[in-house]
């Protein structure tokens, strides 16, 4: 057993090391998310107005700001479920995500988790990670699909990175809240994504799931990178390479959790002073 | 050494955590396969009538015409109950199968109408010369047979395609296809259409050479039936179980995750629906010749309705499920319809209501229950 995990670990891991140097997004200058003078709205309310952002490969990145900042508005226009009303967005230097549908944003490697978790309820945990996992997702060969052992690998080592090894054949609707929120990330993780989106992936969990998803968080930024919105400070200061403030639909404050903390229009708009 | 790894999967390559019990359900269907195939014919045509094993021709039309219901319930809960797209408009891809066999039908008639004419005895009616343009080939069997697949298959993915494209769900969905079937009853209505109006197509003679009402004839059909039902339950089976089985389950489930997984819902939603509309086409085209006639009034939402509690009934998300469902509904029905024919709606209702509150899972729900 342990030669055929590890060796799938190995495979993982190399796939991981060479995935931030290539997959199909150019990041030849750093930045593999690049969001320009993008602005929403609806219904004349401004979701989000004239918001830039940067995000770099590999960091792991908090989004931080009161409700209604526009967090996961942005989120949608990253994944294609809203279409800015102006600016652009771009995953690495090539892609433009504002002319991909849904789908295809997914398969060229950007992974979403939702603020509440949604996994396939009537699928065991295991037959969810296959479900989610990089593969011809055309009708036919899905159709054809059978599971070989090299998917089968990639499958418990997954399980064994999100914990979840011994509920593999669970239906995903019995799992408790963290561990949806887990196989969530599990999910994921099984497309190879080049950049994840978390939108809230601690809210609900008990201190203890919220410090194992620290350490998970912590384990995936280099390999990944991942933008983390969340509200649980104490979560940010412990996981944020770098934090960006988001006010009234664009961008108030970025930089460290401490720097962040010190600025005059962050303590202002947080604290109402 | 492979104790944690082995036990997840079969030797096969399929998960572990397949579910579904397997070795009863093929002892079942071979249970099935051996009484239909074999004990039916056998107990119709070679067992003398005065036996008290014989079965009588009443039943043969009865249980072929259940039959042809059964596998309509099992192409509703492919598209509803393992999907999560209710269609209130199935009897439409019922009704096209049906009139494409008709069509076939009404051609080898020949000239034995009333009228003695080539032409079926409402076109002379109407005082029409010559068949309309598309009534052309139909004398022949193969391409009536490609209608019956054609029609209902291109319909149901033109309207699919649209319908899912604009990300049209739930109860929109359902209203949609309850129209498109009323709105096609309409059609079919007018004498004009070119299709008999609302008398539709009876009075049939022979098909493919055989006379039609022969018990030869009736037995074949129906041993055909229930091949088709047998063959379609084994189809089902391998595309639940498939991969893109569990994409389906996983589309009712949670739409927007399947989408952020990489997969277009609007294809795999196309493929089961224009299959599900296909299988219900030729349903409708085994049960013409059996009952005899084809007219509009399959196409009314009340009949796509009962569709949808044949397979409620039933169990949804199951695949013999709907095939109990459409066999007790209709056994009720033809009890009902001869002993107390004013009440049938009422019973017909109460099952829904009763079925709805103490079993959920409908009736194959009884068994998943005590077996989990």
């Amino acid at each position: 057993m342990t030669g055929l995990l590890t060796s799938a670990m190995a495979d993982r891991g190399s796939s991981l090391g060479g995935r931030v140097a290539t997959g199909g997004v150019d990041i030849s200058h750093r930045g593999i998310l690049y969001l320009e003078s993008i602005s929403v709205s609806f219904d004349g309310f401004k979701a989000l107005n004239d918001l830039s952002l940067t995000i770099d490969a590999g960091e792991l990145r908090c989004v931080i700001g009161p409700n209604g900042a526009g967090k996961t508005t942005m989120m949608d226009v990253v994944t294609g479920k809203t279409r800015p009303d102006a600016g652009t967005a771009f995953f690495g230097q090539t892609i433009d995500l504002t002319r991909l549908t849904e789908p295809e944003i997914a398969d060229r490697g950007i992974g979403r988790k939702f603020q509440k978790p949604t996994v396939f309820a009537n699928h065991t945990v295991f037959e969810n990670l296959e479900l989610a996992r990089k593969a011809d997702k055309r009708v036919w060969p899905t159709l054809r699909a059978k599971l070989d052992s090299t998917a089968h690998g990639r499958i418990m080592a997954i399980l064994e990175t999100i914990k979840l090894v011994p509920e593999a054949g669970r239906l995903a609707g019995l799992l408790s809240h963290g561990q949806k929120q887990w196989l969530e990330i599990g999910m994921l993780l099984m497309q190879e994504p080049q950049l994840l989106l978390l939108d809230e992936p601690v809210a609900g969990m008990t201190d203890d799931e919220t410090m194992r998803s620290a350490e998970l968080f912590r384990t995936l930024a280099g390999d990944y990178t991942l933008v983390v919105v969340e509200h649980d400070m104490d979560f940010v200061a412990r996981i944020a390479d770098r934090v960006t403030v988001l006010h009234e639909g664009h961008v108030l404050a970025e930089g460290s959790m401490q720097q962040v903390q010190e600025n005059e229009q962050v303590i202002e708009v947080f604290l109402g002073r | 050494m492979t104790v944690g790894f082995m036990p997840l999967r079969h030797a096969n390559g399929v998960p572990h955590f397949a579910r579904g019990a397997s070795g009863p359900a093929w002892i079942a269907l071979g249970v099935a396969a051996l009484v239909l195939l074999v004990v039916f014919p056998v107990c119709n045509l070679v067992v003398p009538p005065g036996s008290a094993l014989h079965i009588s021709d009443y039943w043969v039309t009865l249980g072929g015409k259940i039959m042809c219901y059964a596998i309509v319930a099992l192409a509703m809960d492919l598209i509803w109950g393992y999907t999560g797209i209710l269609s209130l408009g199935h009897g439409l891809f019922f009704a096209l199968g049906g009139y494409a066999m008709g069509m076939y039908l009404m051609r080898s008639i020949g000239a034995e109408g009333v009228y003695h004419s080539e032409l079926p005895d409402f076109m002379v009616f109407l005082d029409w010369k010559a068949y309309p343009w598309y009534w052309r080939f139909t004398d022949r069997f193969w391409y009536a047979a490609l209608l019956v697949v054609l029609v209902p298959g291109l319909l149901a993915f033109v309207f699919g395609y649209f319908a899912f494209r604009s990300r049209i769900k739930g109860v929109y969905f359902s209203i949609i296809t309850q129209a498109l079937t009323y709105a096609a009853m309409l059609l079919f209505f007018r004498n004009d259409t070119g299709f008999g109006g609302n008398n539709g197509f009876t009075d049939f003679k022979r098909i493919l050479g055989f006379s039609i009402t022969a018990p030869a004839t009736r037995m074949a059909l129906f041993v055909i039936t229930a091949a088709a039902l047998l063959g379609f339950l084994l189809l089902g089976r391998a595309i639940v179980r498939s991969k893109l089985g569990r994409v389906l389950t996983a589309i009712r489930d949670a739409e927007s995750r399947v989408m952020f997984s990489g997969y277009d819902p609007l294809w795999f939603k196309l493929f089961v629906w224009t299959l599900s509309a296909v299988i219900c086409g030729i349903a409708g085209a085994l049960y013409v010749p059996q009952v005899g006639i084809i007219n509009p009034g399959e196409m009314s939402p009340a009949n796509s309705i009962e569709i949808a509690i044949w397979a409620a009934v039933g169990g949804r998300g199951t695949l013999i499920g709907p095939v109990i469902g459409a066999a007790v509904v209709n056994l009720g029905k033809s009890w009902f319809t001869q002993t107390l024919p004013e009440y049938w709606l009422f019973a017909l209702g109460l099952l829904f209501i009763l079925v709805t509150l103490f079993l959920p899972r409908g009736i194959a729900g009884l068994w998943k229950g005590k077996a989990s």
